[in-house]
């Protein structure tokens, strides 16, 4: 009697399990749908072969690659003559390369600045450290955007602004990146400390153990850095909007993929949107890939240093 | 009245009564912890710097009363003390500084100093060029200098005063200590020790001048630009190549304040919907997202890879490209529309659904961040904890309350805090989707519009209208709302408690 009432719980409690599960699993799918689907409708509208912004039915009828073709070759088809024009203002080729170099220098010299940074505060026991610190976060509390206004004109005044545009944003980026030291250092600070005493009783310098201890075992927060610093440039709209002050022929890739997206473009141009998709399609592509390859890393340094003070 | 409760009382309370007790808590408290700034952390701040102004006198009255007379050269010859001493590097060193200092001052400096404000009270001075005939009378050009570059130069000549300041500081300090180095007959080091030092015990110093000096031209003289251009009256009429600016003192701060003004109305309403914005996209993302991990890392559930994988995309993917698409797609013939078969402006209408949208779409962006933070904590949660808790006899749901949700709020409340103050100035989310519209229908209240946030206010300000001085008022506003909101958070939150000493 009592064994088949147990049975009879234990099975109960399988089935409540199995149903919870089953929730589950269907809430999991619609989130699933709902976080894919603009990514699904950003790649089949960019293959979209009919011209018209806009589109009262979901799939494309006819696929085409023009979309891309066009995107590199700065060309559209003009809403009123219906013909395809060449875009005088774009130069997608050149946002691209320039968008890219920007990126990777920025990339490098930043990882170079936050790791040196990091291990100075982590590791290094001086006087001015605290204030130093406090500095850096009192400093954060400042918007960005007024102190880049007065970027822009420092850069003026030292002509890069321009032509030399390229070389001003990287000043820019990389100039104040030390203030992003606070998860490198984090990673450091569970680096044990007992390693460095070691290595001081052995007779070896600051120096030497930076570069002997702790680069070699701070693998995940290096790409973590060099990861985050790619997607800083790669995608800023602020201040590359700013320095072009409105000519096309210094923008980046945001500033430019804004553009296509705008009214008054989308009315002068009926494939203005399917060709933002194109290059949206393009601009992600790269990032993604090593975003994939480097994934472990990424969730290392957001699990690890974000959120040990 | 508010009740309060005893430490006994307190246990016996359910985990909601505990959550609703700490909430109504925190903004009771509110009132003294901003008092707090004021009683404890001001004076605090005033000890330190009184401490620094003591210990700099004491040293320059040790240097002047004790030190020999190499020593007292050193006030008027920079590095004197060093290079009688045979340290020549490190004396020839200071030296070389006070000379380009002098230099410096003498052909560029005084002039720039000058120049801030001229005596006409605008920055720069008036120049005049030959110009034409206007109605029949001789009229001449206005040439004035660029009152931007006037300001900056004066802002680099101050930075590399300060600069001076703090190395002839630096010099009568180490002529004094050279002094009784020698006479206690200790060794003196020479400059090969000094340079290996630089690699060793004073690494820091090589560590960290690169990344200052990048920080100083790059965040700190701008933002002491800033502060600057809030005093002058740089705007439309008084744009700067053209025509200089001058100094205005307070009257933006006045405007800004007096409510009969439009300016100041806008201010109060943008600031309003800022907080209120920054409170939902910070706790909404929080929340749900921990919901979302909790979810794929429950036990039993399969493809968990699959699942944070699919999230992470939207981490991946560059902000930009996804946001401007979402705000495509929600607009008025946009996918979303055209799939439901609606008619409604998600983002450009209604100004209630597009603070919902707004919020909503942020949701979006910001779970997977979340989510993946969480799931990292939860790796970390002490597998025992929940081995003892199941010995005891607790279900799920307890464990849940008792030591997940515990444990994970204590470890994120500080990125919790953070992600806030990002909230305050996320400009990406708010002009990529809406660019601030709709717009306020009073006609009062141009350029800002109903969802805009003050940062995108901001932009607006200077992009399209070109008031550089109120922006520069409204970036210290900013400044100040974050500064306050933050040490009232750090000086309370118990996870930061090692930051407890700050400043």
């Amino acid at each position: 009697m009592e064994a088949t009432t147990k049975q009879k719980k234990m099975r109960s409690m399988k089935v409540m399990r199995r149903t919870t599960n089953a929730i589950i699993y269907v809430i999991l799918v619609v989130i699933s749908i709902i976080w894919l689907f603009p990514f699904f409708y950003l790649i089949i509208q960019s293959l979209r072969g009919e011209t018209g912004n806009y589109t009262n039915y979901f799939f494309p009828k006819k696929w085409t690659f023009d979309n891309y073709i066009h995107l590199f070759t700065n060309e559209g088809y003009n809403s009123g003559t219906g013909k395809i024009e060449s875009l005088q203002a774009y130069n997608f080729m050149t946002w691209y390369g320039r968008t890219f170099l920007i990126a990777v220098v920025v990339t490098i010299v930043q990882t170079v600045i936050v790791l040196v940074t990091s291990y100075a505060l982590s590791r290094m026991r001086f006087k001015m450290r605290k204030p130093l610190m406090n500095l850096m976060l009192i400093l954060g509390m400042f918007p960005g955007f007024m102190s880049m206004t007065a970027l822009y004109f420092l850069l003026q005044l030292i002509g890069l602004t321009q032509n030399m545009s390229t070389v001003g944003l990287i000043l820019v980026y990389v100039g104040s990146s030390c203030m992003g030291y606070y998860i490198c250092k984090g990673f450091f600070d569970t680096i044990p400390k007992s390693l460095d005493e070691a290595a001081r009783i052995d007779g070896a310098s600051r120096q030497l153990i930076f570069f002997k201890i702790i680069l070699p075992l701070s693998k995940p927060i290096i790409v973590y850095t060099l990861l985050t610093a790619f997607m800083g440039p790669w995608g800023d709209y602020m201040f590359a909007s700013l320095i072009a002050n409105g000519n096309p022929a210094y923008w980046n890739v945001a500033v430019g993929l804004r553009d296509m997206v705008q009214p008054q473009t989308l009315l002068t141009y009926s494939d203005s949107f399917q060709r933002f998709c194109a290059a949206g399609v393009v601009v992600s592509l790269p990032i993604t890939i090593l975003f994939f390859i480097l994934q472990r890393y990424y969730v290392e340094g957001v699990t690890g240093g974000s959120v040990k003070g | 009245m508010e009740k309060t409760v005893s430490e006994l009382e307190y246990l016996g309370l359910s985990a909601w009564q505990k959550f609703g007790y700490n909430f109504c808590a925190f903004f009771r408290k509110l009132p003294a912890a901003f008092l707090s700034i004021f009683t404890v952390l001001i004076p605090k701040l005033a000890r330190k710097v009184w401490g620094a102004i003591k210990s700099f006198f004491t040293t320059l009255y040790n240097a002047m009363v004790h030190g020999d007379w190499k020593t007292r050269l050193a006030f008027v010859v920079m590095g004197s003390s060093q290079l009688a001493r045979k340290q020549i590097a490190r004396g020839l060193m200071f030296l070389a500084f006070e000379v380009l200092f002098i230099l410096y001052m003498v052909c560029f400096g005084g002039v720039q100093l000058g120049e801030l404000s001229a005596p006409d009270g605008f920055v720069g001075s008036h120049v005049t060029a030959p110009g034409g005939w206007v109605n029949g009378e001789w009229v001449d050009r206005d040439v004035g200098s660029d009152s931007r570059l006037v300001l900056l130069y004066g802002i680099l000549t101050i930075i590399f005063i300060v600069a001076f300041a703090y190395a002839w500081y630096a010099n009568i300090k180490s002529a004094y200590a050279v002094q009784q180095y020698q006479e206690a007959r200790q060794h003196i080091t020479t400059a090969k020790e000094d340079l290996n030092a630089l690699a060793d015990s004073q690494y820091h110093k090589t560590l960290l001048t690169g990344p200052l000096i990048g920080l100083t031209i790059f965040t700190i003289l701008p933002i002491i630009f800033m502060v600057f251009l809030a005093f002058t009256n740089f705007d439309q009429q008084h744009m700067a190549p053209a025509q200089r600016f001058q100094w205005i003192g307070w009257e933006n701060f006045k405007s800004l304040f007096s409510g009969g003004v439009a300016f100041g109305r806008v201010f109060g309403k943008l600031l309003l919907w800022t907080v209120v914005w920054a409170f939902f996209a910070t706790f909404t993302n929080y929340i749900l997202g921990m919901i979302v991990a909790l979810v794929i890392n429950k036990k039993g559930i399969r493809l968990k890879k699959l699942w944070r994988t699919v999230l992470i995309m939207t981490v991946a993917v560059p902000q930009f490209v996804s946001l401007l698409l979402m705000s495509q797609m929600f607009g008025l013939y946009g996918a979303i529309n055209t799939i439901f078969g609606t008619h409604v402006n998600w983002l450009g209408g209604d100004p209630t659904l597009a603070r919902f949208m707004v919020i909503l779409i942020n949701i979006w962006v910001g779970i997977p961040f979340t989510m993946l933070m969480v799931t990292g904590i939860l790796m970390n949660i002490p597998a025992d904890l929940y081995e003892s808790a199941k010995i005891d006899g607790a279900g799920p749901v307890r464990m849940y309350f008792k030591i997940t949700l515990p444990y994970v709020w204590h470890v994120t409340t500080p990125s919790l805090i953070s992600n806030f103050i990002g909230n305050l100035n996320n400009f990406g989310v708010i002009f990529l989707l809406t660019g601030g519209g709709p717009s306020y229908t009073d006609g009062k209240s141009d350029p800002a519009g109903q969802t805009d946030l003050l940062i995108t206010w901001l932009y607006k300000l200077v992009m399209d209208k070109n008031l550089y001085g109120l922006a520069s008022v409204i970036s210290i506003m900013m400044f100040l709302i974050t500064a306050v909101i933050s040490l009232i958070v750090y000086n309370r939150s118990k996870a930061v408690k090692n930051e407890e000493d700050f400043m």
